[in-house]
């Protein structure tokens, strides 16, 4: 009896650390973000670095406040924003017509990859400045560019989604008589969504990138565009403004893509264990 | 109607290309409502038998028939159930069973209906919204076992349905697949390995021989209907079972 109680009481105990370790691994991003604060804060406060190099938060939050009173940053965000998604959309739409194409006729393999290998070893920045010669230096060649960074990693997952179907269920499709959409519909989509789903992860981060390079290209506006310009006068806050709304907005689009990952795929997160 | 098979034979090209026979000839009727067993050698053949018997597969010469008709495709009134489970991981288990229903075009609430009658006749009541990751290997084969009941097929084709669980599994299941047989089922041609799974569940159990496989013996299993565990023990059982071990112990000789 008394043995018991003593495991249960064991047991207590583990569950209580499993939790704070859990508790612990959530938050530690948080505090990694808060540590890199502080940091920042000393580092400027003692002046170790001059001001003009390493800003100190308060004037980048000042920089921020002002930028967002009179409308720059919102502006440029949009305009980044914009840029990204119809690229995303177009690149993305692109990939995953092209991975499927690709991953049902081999032959089409074989005839587009030095193309499609071609643009991928060759660095975005290099070829940008064309891509404005010949789309212009409006919202067209930043979605060009956003596309054409983001459709790789589609296109390959998209490939491998599909050919990794499980053969053994395309016999059972078989034998049940079901047509092309039914076997798109009931085996492909879901038995390729979970490899689509990590490239589309793999997309959003790089959207930004595409977006931003083809902004540093061709002024006007935009995120890229607000860098070179704050960057040009010395206004290093507006720099650092603009790189972390960069990066807020990667996130988010990132945790979108997740989010619904999360939804949709309930199915891989039960299991025996 | 009955299934015929005149001089089939399965041939795969080896990695030079040459043509390499598989399977047969073999020629075998099957009666309706008749359960046929087919036991041999690893590698005779017996998989490539129920995939042309599926449509799956076509014969590289002979022929198999359904009544008349020539199987050239995978056949209406056919349902075959594969070795592993082969269940759709992001299917829950009611939609798994569900599937041929589904690709059949059948609205959502027939569907559902049907899927439940044999969910409770398959001791699945509790494993409705359970996925695939969460079943056991028995369990899993259960419900791949319910996707092929649910079609009510004239024929029911069995590739080694049993042949990756444990003893105990197995004989629950054999024992589930007869008792459902005679309310859904007609005709059954099953694979197995197994001999005395083979006798325990068959009328008729066809021997095969190595690859490629062709007929050595057909052996009737006049044992009484319905079959019980018990029966093993018994004097006949075991004389049919030395019967077709002995067809087997032929082609090793």
């Amino acid at each position: 009896m008394q043995k018991k109680v003593k495991s249960s009481a064991g047991n207590q105990d583990k569950n209580a650390s499993v939790r704070r370790a859990m508790t612990l691994r959530r938050a530690s991003p948080f505090l990694t973000v808060f540590v890199l604060l502080l940091v920042w804060q000393w580092v400027s406060a003692r002046e170790i670095i001059s001001h003009i190099l390493v800003p100190p938060p308060a004037d980048v939050y000042l920089a921020f406040s002002n930028a967002m009173a009179d409308g720059t940053l919102p502006k440029h965000a949009l305009v980044t924003l914009e840029e990204m998604l119809y690229g995303l959309l177009i690149g993305v739409g692109i990939g995953l017509v092209i991975g499927y194409a690709i991953a049902k006729a081999p032959l089409l393999e074989s005839i587009l990859s030095p193309v499609i290998v071609g643009f991928q070893s060759t660095p975005i920045v290099a070829y940008a400045p064309l891509l404005v010669i010949w789309f212009g230096s409006g919202l067209a060649s930043k979605v060009v560019t956003t596309a054409v960074i983001v459709f790789f990693p589609m296109l390959v997952n998209t490939i491998v989604g599909i050919r990794g179907v499980s053969p053994n269920l395309r016999d059972l499709l078989r034998s049940l008589k079901a047509g092309r959409w039914q076997t798109f519909r009931h085996l492909e989509v879901p038995s390729a969504l979970p490899v689509v789903l990590a490239g589309l992860k793999t997309s959003a981060t790089l959207a930004v990138i595409g977006a931003v390079v083809g902004e540093f290209v061709s002024q006007g506006s935009g995120l890229g565009f607000l860098v070179t310009s704050a960057r040009n006068l010395y206004d290093t806050p507006l720099v650092v403004v603009a790189v972390l709304t960069m990066t807020a907005i990667s996130l988010s689009l990132y945790g979108l893509v997740a989010y619904v990952e999360w939804r949709f795929l309930v199915w891989q997160r039960r299991s025996i264990l | 109607m009955r299934l015929s098979l005149r001089d089939l034979s399965v041939s795969f090209p080896d990695p030079a290309g040459d043509m390499r026979p598989a399977l047969g000839p073999i020629s075998f009727d099957v009666a309706e409502e008749d359960f046929v067993c087919l036991v041999g050698p690893t590698g005779c053949g017996k998989s490539s038998l129920i995939r042309v018997l599926a449509g799956l597969l076509p014969p590289t010469s002979g022929s198999a028939r359904y009544g008349d008709e020539a199987i050239a495709g995978p056949m209406d009134s056919f349902a075959i159930m594969f070795q592993d489970a082969n269940l759709m991981p992001w299917r829950t288990v009611l939609d798994n069973i569900a599937l041929p229903l589904e690709i059949a075009g059948l609205p959502r609430d027939i569907r559902h209906e049907k899927v439940q009658t044999l969910l409770l006749q398959l001791h699945l009541e509790q494993f409705e919204l359970a996925y695939p990751a969460e079943l056991s290997g028995g369990m899993a084969q259960r419900v791949a076992l319910g996707r092929v009941i649910v079609q009510q097929p004239r024929v029911l084709l069995l590739d080694e349905p049993f042949g990756a669980l444990d003893a105990l599994t197995r004989e629950r299941l054999s024992l589930e697949l007869l008792r459902l047989r005679q309310r859904y089922v007609q005709t059954i041609v099953m694979v197995t390995h197994d001999i005395s799974e083979a006798v325990f569940l068959a009328d008729r159990v066809i021997v095969m021989s190595r690859r490629p496989g062709r007929l050595v013996a057909d052996i009737s299993v006049d044992l009484p209907r319905p079959r019980s565990p018990a029966m093993i023990y018994e004097q006949r059982f075991l004389q049919l079972t030395k019967e077709v071990r002995a067809g087997i112990e032929d082609i090793r000789a």
